[in-house]
């Protein structure tokens, strides 16, 4: 589904993601930790282009990503992301939120549209919320709200840069749980998360990146209980 | 006859010629709010722009309206371009008084509009942008949808406040004999000497224009307001 190939990114002199070459199958989870700063938002953000690779390949879905002739926006349709911060948009319900991506850029009629984002809102078990502006959303509700509008644009991979770490931790787990269901339902996910009970529970893969690189990768099991590498146990020790 | 009375008598005559006045004001203080939005716009996409071909034109312009006075721009426009064709060509070129005021007037209001809606649009957080294409939309639509909304309503007080400087800083057409409010005061003052009643009445007519703008300004901001549940 993912392919990556030697994926570097540098930001001026600043070389922050250093060869990553990683395979992500259908309906895979991925769970990604690593210490601030080790390129982990870089790395999703390199694969819908948010950042421009410095060298490196990727495929999602067959499509090279990297090939310069390609659509980005096309390539966008298909990977939905959600951010630490929600970033909805303030000016819009909640509805519309959802509803403006398919509207504008799938060309949905309105009615379409908007019935697609009232299920969505059914799903994240927010039905109620749909006339409500974001600021009147607490942040687990707008964290749903904002996995629903990526949602609508029906992607093949979502991409969770730290979904909960600006939450309060009594609105982690609705958020969580909406991720856990869309996990079951065989979406493909890479998710940068310090969560370990869901890493474990609905987690295939964990990567731990340090510096740029991938040090070590396995199941939640391998990575969390019988980490081979040093880095990866001392940072272990420090989130655990 | 009391002094009071007589500075009565000459505010009361002085009236009819500064209501003229206000309608030139405000008429060339209308377009020049029209042109200089569009200007302005036009000026801060340039410079908030990648390319350089849009970047540095915009940024000169920016900068050179900024970094000099309203009363020289008036100079340049009316006396010194007409002087440069004529040099160049060796034909007599006039212009308009008015329209040499309404141009001067847009293009330095424009530049002062361009950085209010630049800093509206930056100030818009970058957040927004990145999820907007990451939904696959362009960057015009990105624009247009999710910035723009937020930044108008950045933009609209500080734009308020700048067309109340254009309304007051347009008496410099006084200077190339533009018969708005200042002028018509300044005649009526040479022929009859009677300075204080008929600046004071001078006066009066701008901060009446100017408390006008004022309001209908509270009204668009109030409008704005309400449709915004974001903060
Ligand atoms: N647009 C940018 N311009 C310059 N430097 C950047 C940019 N984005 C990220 N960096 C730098 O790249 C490095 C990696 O950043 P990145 O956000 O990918 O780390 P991270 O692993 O997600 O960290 P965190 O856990 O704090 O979110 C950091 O040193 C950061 O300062
Ligand atoms: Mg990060």
């Amino acid at each position: 589904m993912i392919e990556v190939n030697n994926l570097h990114k540098s930001f001026g002199k600043l070389k922050v993601l250093k060869g990553i070459t990683e395979k992500i199958e259908e309906s895979e989870v991925v769970c990604v930790i690593g210490p601030s700063g080790s390129g982990k938002s870089t790395f999703l953000r390199c694969l819908n282009l948010l950042e421009t690779p410095t060298s490196g390949d990727i495929w999602i879905d067959g499509e090279k990503v990297t090939d310069p002739k390609v659509d980005i926006n096309k390539i966008r349709e298909e990977v939905g992301m959600v951010f630490q911060r929600f970033n909805l948009f303030p000016h819009m319900t909640a509805l519309k939120n959802i509803a403006l991506a398919p509207m504008k850029v799938r060309g949905l009629p309105e009615k379409e549209a908007y019935d697609r984002s009232r299920d969505l809102l059914k799903k994240v078990g927010l039905e109620d919320k749909a006339d409500v502006y974001p600021n009147s959303l607490s942040g687990g509700q707008q964290q749903r709200v904002a996995i629903a509008r990526a949602l609508a644009m029906r992607p093949k991979v979502m991409l969770f840069d730290e979904p909960t770490s600006a939450l309060d931790p009594e609105m982690v787990g609705e958020v969580l749980n909406v991720m856990k269901d869309l996990a079951k339902e065989g979406m493909t996910m890479i998710v940068v998360t310090h969560e370990m009970g869901f890493a474990r529970e609905v987690g295939n893969r964990v990567l731990f990146m340090d510096d740029g690189i991938i040090v070590e990768k396995g199941t939640p099991q391998e990575i969390f209980y019988n980490a081979q590498n040093e880095r990866t146990k001392s940072f272990l020790s420090k989130i655990l | 006859m009391s002094l009071l009375a007589s500075y009565l008598q000459h505010a009361i005559a002085v009236f009819p010629s500064l209501l003229r006045g206000a309608v030139i004001t405000i008429e060339v203080t209308t377009f020049a709010i029209f042109f200089g939005l569009i200007l302005g716009t036009i000026a801060a996409f340039g410079k908030l722009s990648k390319r350089s071909v849009f970047k540095i034109p915009s940024s000169i312009y920016v900068d050179f309206i900024r970094g000099t006075p309203l009363f020289v721009q008036i100079l340049i426009f009316y006396y010194g371009i007409p002087g440069l064709i004529n040099g160049l060509t060796g034909e007599v070129f006039r212009i308009d008084p008015i329209i040499a005021g309404i141009a001067v007037c847009s293009i330095n209001s424009g530049a002062y509009n361009a950085e209010i809606v630049r800093a509206g649009i930056k100030s818009v957080d970058r957040g927004q942008m990145e999820a907007a294409r990451s939904l696959g939309m362009t960057e015009r639509q990105s624009m247009k949808e999710v910035i723009m909304p937020q930044a108008v309503r950045l933009i609209i007080p500080p734009l308020g406040n700048e067309f109340i400087a254009l309304l007051k800083d347009s008496s410099l057409l006084a200077v190339i004999s533009v018969h708005e409010l200042s002028k018509n005061g300044m005649l009526y003052v040479s022929k009859t000497f009677a300075a204080f009643p008929a600046y004071i009445s001078v006066a009066f007519v701008y901060l009446a224009l100017t408390m006008g703008i004022s309001r209908v300004l509270n009204y668009i901001e109030r409008r704005l307001g309400v449709s915004d549940r974001s903060e």
